[in-house]
């Protein structure tokens, strides 16, 4: 084909026009698509793969405990979730306000809790504060550990998203607000708040879905039986029953949880662009 | 003008510097109350930062407003409660838009006034009516169309009773076929007694319904006078020259 159109030799209707030549170019994606899977399905140890993930006995023996752990994912991520949004709203705040003391520290404060690793935050509730301040005790025992060891993480995030939000609301909504009298709080409370949280809806449930990841992170406390997340719990069994099905299971078990948050997000930005 | 009665607006020796860019070289204006002023001028003669450092939208730079009856320039002024007695209105609406018509005529009512609900709602409704927006009141304000926007924003400052009007260009970002029914309620509003300082490149509503004409350029008051004056028989080259540009667009 290069011959032919770089030579212009060929008669004109040798060359291909540019639709039969996209065709030609979609029917060689499809058979390398093909190739590609064929030779998986030959190379493949089938027998083994089913052995290693497929064990019907080992993944219904998983159940009904699975669902301690599962429910224990939610509520981790719903805890340390709230916890960010209850430190991370003011922190947005905090970042755009006028008072440079308060803009310096919520500023400081998301650089740090952005920048550390989730897992190390979570180290340092879990033991380095406990041996800094003897005789702490976190309201709810573990639970309150992990609200505030991903929620202070988590709020870092959230604070930046509402903070775009914020900015992402028009001058002129503040100015009508301040011309009917409204001091600077009011409209933040009234007018700048409520639109920006819609603005930030998508990114928020991103992080939403980010935390149910997160809360993986959590063994790292130390968990019992009841206090335990569902990877832990998924690792746990993979290593009792020596077979990687439980792993299945338990990735299952997350997708549950975040193919329909990322589902509600879209319609919520949808929803977000009609008004 | 009426000189017995004390003026509801007084600007004295105003300047307002943007950087570099001195907009506002030193007005001073005085609107007495049931006035209707309209501020006229090539775009950049500073007539809209005029406006917004009426009601200290804008900071000035140098120079005293009382608006309202309020000192707006002093160090103890208490802006947010002046601001109550000030309405605006925007070139761009800037209706609330989380909230229904209905809200965003009450919402000032009840957050910054304590009115009771029901009075408030009660209140919007009057507003609304007077503005000619009716049965729109649970629709959000991207469902109604700019005129009837613009018409809602002036029942929304008009529900917190003030005693003086800033127009901000209020048909400039309008269609042409909605420009009319905004500056009908606008010349109703008039007709009552409200005292309006409003920024407008509409000469015909300028020569129908102001008591004054101020032509702004390079940031003074250029010529000042009733609309037969200012408008139809300009004393400077500047004015003289700006409104053949407005009347004759295509000259």
């Amino acid at each position: 084909m290069d011959a032919a159109t770089d030579t212009g030799a060929e008669p004109l209707d040798r060359r291909m026009t540019p639709r039969q030549r996209r065709r030609l170019s979609r029917a060689i994606q499809y058979a390398v698509l093909a190739a590609v899977v064929i030779a998986l399905a030959v190379v493949a140890d089938w027998g083994r793969i089913a052995d290693s993930f497929f064990q019907l006995d080992i993944a219904a023996a998983m159940f009904p405990a699975v669902w301690t752990p599962f429910w224990n994912t939610i509520v981790y991520t719903l805890l340390a979730f709230v916890f960010g949004m209850v430190v991370g709203v003011p922190i947005a705040l905090m970042r755009v306000s006028t008072f440079g003391p308060y803009r310096w520290f919520a500023t400081g404060y998301v650089e740090i809790f952005r920048g550390l690793p989730a897992l190390l935050v979570l180290f340092l509730v879990g033991f380095g504060v406990p041996q800094a301040f003897p005789g702490i005790q976190y309201p709810g025992g573990v639970y309150g550990q992990v609200a505030i060891g991903l929620g202070l993480t988590s709020s870092a995030y959230i604070a930046e998203s509402v903070r775009a939000g914020i900015q992402a609301v028009p001058k002129g909504q503040i100015e009508a607000a301040r011309s009917l009298g409204m001091s600077h709080t009011r409209t933040m409370v009234t007018v700048v708040l409520p639109q920006a949280l819609r603005i930030v809806i998508p990114p928020l449930t991103n992080e939403l879905v980010m935390l149910t990841k997160d809360s993986s992170l959590v063994f790292v406390l130390g968990v019992t039986t009841a206090t335990m997340e569902l990877s832990k719990f998924a690792r746990n069994e993979l290593t009792s029953e020596a077979n990687a099905t439980p792993l299945l299971v338990g990735g299952l078990l997350y997708l549950l949880l975040t193919i329909p948050l990322g589902l509600l997000a879209r319609r919520l930005e949808k929803r977000g662009e009609t008004r | 003008m009426n000189t017995e009665a004390t003026p509801i607006v007084r600007v004295r020796g105003l300047r307002k510097r943007f950087g570099d860019n001195e907009v506002l070289r030193g007005i001073d204006l005085d609107i007495a109350e049931g006035e209707v002023v309209c501020l006229i001028g090539p775009s950049g003669s500073g007539k809209s930062t005029l406006l917004r450092c009426v009601n200290l939208l804008e900071t000035p730079t140098d120079g005293t407003i009382t608006a309202a009856g309020h000192d707006m320039t002093g160090p103890d002024a208490d802006l947010d409660a002046a601001r109550r007695d000030i309405g605006m209105v925007f070139q761009q609406f800037n209706l609330f838009s989380h909230l229904t018509i209905l809200d965003n005529v009450t919402i000032a009512q009840r957050r910054v006034s304590k009115t009771p609900r029901d009075e408030a709602i009660a209140e919007a409704r009057r507003r609304l009516a007077e503005v000619g927006i009716e049965g729109k009141e649970q629709a959000k304000p991207s469902q109604l169309s700019g005129g009837q926007q613009q018409r809602v924003a002036i029942a929304r400052a008009l529900a917190m009773k003030p005693k003086l009007m800033l127009f901000d260009e209020p048909t400039s970002a309008l269609d042409p076929e909605l420009v009319g029914e905004v500056l009908g309620v606008m010349k109703g509003l008039a007709a009552e007694g409200m005292t309006m300082l409003v920024v407008t490149h509409e000469m015909s509503f300028a020569r129908e319904v102001a008591d004054r004409v101020l032509f702004l350029d390079g940031g003074v008051i250029v010529e000042s006078g009733p609309p037969a004056e200012v408008l139809s028989n300009p004393q400077t080259e500047r004015a003289r020259s700006f409104l053949h540009r407005i009347l004759h667009p295509v000259d």
